[in-house]
């Protein structure tokens, strides 16, 4: 195992074991709990779009797929009386169908064309879901989703991020360091190369684009039922972006990256709170500054001394 | 229906304005400006400032307007991408620098601006009418007339410029292969910066043009981002007679759908008219295929 890896590895874990501890640590602190559950499910959306990365597209369309899932669980809860646990699978599943039909045929536009093609996307998965007529109700959103679990005490929907965290990290990990992980570097690298090589390219980048979408379904699943109810505008183009600028701040090379730019961001801006108003013009400024001082993210710091002394 | 063709024409021009602006930026430097609608909407800002506060003519605010933004253009090349693109190691870092300014600008003027809707006064009054409007005439009121011909003075200005001068085919020279063109003696970085100011300043000049006749908040970025985006998808990204057909035919459809459809419907049909497009079509109308 390379040095990178292990590290990469060794941070994930850590971080995994850190935050399951923590409320034995600090008790069930109802507001630090809360910020921590946004930062899991943010990663698991965000996870999704780090594996697009991977492939060598850049996906600003997660937002819509997170929108898609949180409606097929605000759906299926509150019209059907289907249980959470079904529901949750259901949404990725809804998520990863979806989004397997639309990338089989946007997934050949490359670069720039592909990000622009994405945007509009998610304006239009919006404008689906706004228009929706009764079935969606427009923009009056779905609200006063059951809860899953019963009780006062916030640490069942706790361990319940953490759990999704740990299966996002999971699926991004087990599909990066395997044959298909390969595959999708030398896809990003080169694709004609690729294929020249007998690589089915567009069945692997469906693939990939598919469990991108279904991590996106899954966090919109979750976040639908943490705030009990989904609108239109729960998540937006913005939202795609934030996305993207988790990934890069944590290191576009580095599995933990989604993650751990989602929790850096996320608490920076906790910690920050009085200055909520300036909050997004922050996230401007910094993420021109991490590209132009920070150009491979928080976990490649470091990363070439380790390198060298392997 | 009149009415609807005069509507569909007056967007048309200044959305073609729009997506030159664009076109110019991506075929010089191989980059998506997506700050290209906050820039427009510091355009019109401008203009509202000049023109709707201090009260100078707007034949003053207008060129303003431009010159302000074709200097963000410049500081933006040279303080953002220069640095980014020597020394990228992934081709998307540019592209992040892109979505980093247009976050950037947008809070910057919602700081600043706040979320207020604004308009200006009317620059001119009166309309022309055609025939009797109850009995299926139509209205060109003077405002959009103008705002219509001074978008199309400026695409003619410009082509005639990219066309005729020497900056003009420097800039074409770069677009086509910056190495020949740096080999032929064309100084590629100063046409770098003319392209990316002349970019920006179009988005200003846009925007300085449609205050006049709709107003503008600090979140209309986005939106006109957006439209940018598919007009120069639908022309084919990096050439001239692209963006001027994406940007009509995305006028007279948004006229059209305005015409005949409920609100935001409009819309979700041209994104999947465009998605449905670009599967048969992925380099656009008149694109040439590139990675």
């Amino acid at each position: 195992m390379n040095p990178l890896k292990k590290r990469d590895l060794a941070i994930a874990l850590c971080f995994l074991a850190a935050l399951a501890a923590l409320p034995l640590a600090i008790g069930p602190s109802r507001y630090l709990l809360s910020v921590l559950m946004n930062c899991a499910g943010l990663s698991v959306v965000a996870f999704g779009v780090w594996l697009t990365f991977t492939i060598g597209r850049i996906n600003i369309c997660q937002a819509g797929f997170a929108l898609i899932g949180g409606y097929t669980t605000a759906i299926v809860l509150s019209r059907h009386g289907m249980s959470f646990w079904l529901a949750l699978p259901l949404s990725a599943l809804a998520s990863a169908a979806l989004g397997a039909i639309i990338g089989s045929f946007i997934l050949k536009l490359r670069g720039i064309y592909f990000s622009m093609l994405t945007i509009c996307l998610t304006e239009a998965i919006r404008l689906a879901f706004l228009n929706g007529g009764e079935f969606t109700q427009g923009s009056r959103g779905i609200t006063g989703l059951p809860q899953p679990f019963a009780g006062e005490s916030p640490l069942p929907m706790y361990y319940l991020a953490i759990a999704l965290l740990g299966v996002a990290l999971l699926v991004t990990w087990r599909v990066h360091y395997s044959r298909v992980g390969r595959i999708f570097r030398a896809m990003r690298l080169n694709e004609d190369l690729a294929e020249s090589f007998g690589t089915d390219v567009w069945r692997y980048r469906v693939t990939a684009f598919a469990i991108a979408c279904a991590l996106g379904g899954l966090g919109g699943s979750y976040f639908a039922v943490f705030t009990q109810s989904v609108y239109p505008q729960s998540f937006t183009v913005e939202h795609s972006i934030y996305y993207m600028l988790y990934c890069f701040l944590g290191g576009l090379e580095f599995v933990s990256g989604a993650m751990i730019g989602a929790f850096v961001l996320t608490l920076l801006f906790e910690v920050l709170s009085q200055f909520q108003q300036y909050q997004t013009l922050v996230y401007g400024v910094l993420m021109i500054g991490v590209i132009l001082l920070l150009p491979n993210g928080l976990m490649a710091i470091r990363a070439r001394a380790l390198e060298a002394k392997a | 229906m009149i009415q609807v063709l005069i509507n569909g024409a007056v967007l048309g021009c200044v959305y073609a304005l729009v997506a030159l602006g664009l076109t110019m930026v991506f075929s010089i430097m191989r980059v998506v400006n997506f700050a290209h609608g906050q820039m427009y909407m510091l355009g019109a800002f401008v203009v509202y400032y000049l023109y709707g506060e201090y009260g100078l003519p707007f034949y003053v605010a207008l060129p303003a307007a431009a010159a302000a933004l074709a200097l963000v253009g410049v500081a933006f090349n040279r303080f953002f991408f220069q640095p980014v693109l020597a020394s990228a190691t992934r081709e998307e870092n540019s592209m992040l620098m892109a979505v980093g300014t247009a976050l950037l600008l947008e809070n910057l003027a919602l700081t600043v601006f706040g979320e207020k809707q604004r308009g200006v006064p009317p620059v001119v009054d009166g309309a022309f009418v055609f025939g009797d409007v109850a009995e299926g005439g139509a209205i060109l009121t003077h405002p959009n007339a103008m705002v219509a011909a001074l978008a199309a003075l400026s695409i003619l200005g410009l082509l005639a410029f990219v066309q005729y001068t020497r900056p003009g085919r420097a800039l074409r020279a770069v677009a086509q292969d910056k190495e020949a063109a740096r080999l032929q003696g064309v100084d590629v970085k100063a046409t770098t910066t003319l392209g990316f100011a002349i970019g920006a300043g179009l988005a200003g000049l846009a925007g300085g043009l449609l205050v006049t006749v709709y107003g503008v908040n600090s979140g209309v970025g986005v939106n006109i981002s957006t439209k940018a985006f598919i007009m120069v998808m639908i022309g084919g990204a990096g050439v001239t007679s692209g963006a001027i057909v994406g940007g009509v035919l995305l006028g007279f459809a948004e006229a059209i759908g305005y015409d005949l459809l409920p609100g935001s419907i409009t819309y979700l049909l041209i994104f999947v008219a465009m998605i449905v497009f670009l599967v048969f079509k992925p380099n656009g109308l008149f694109g040439k295929p590139w990675g």
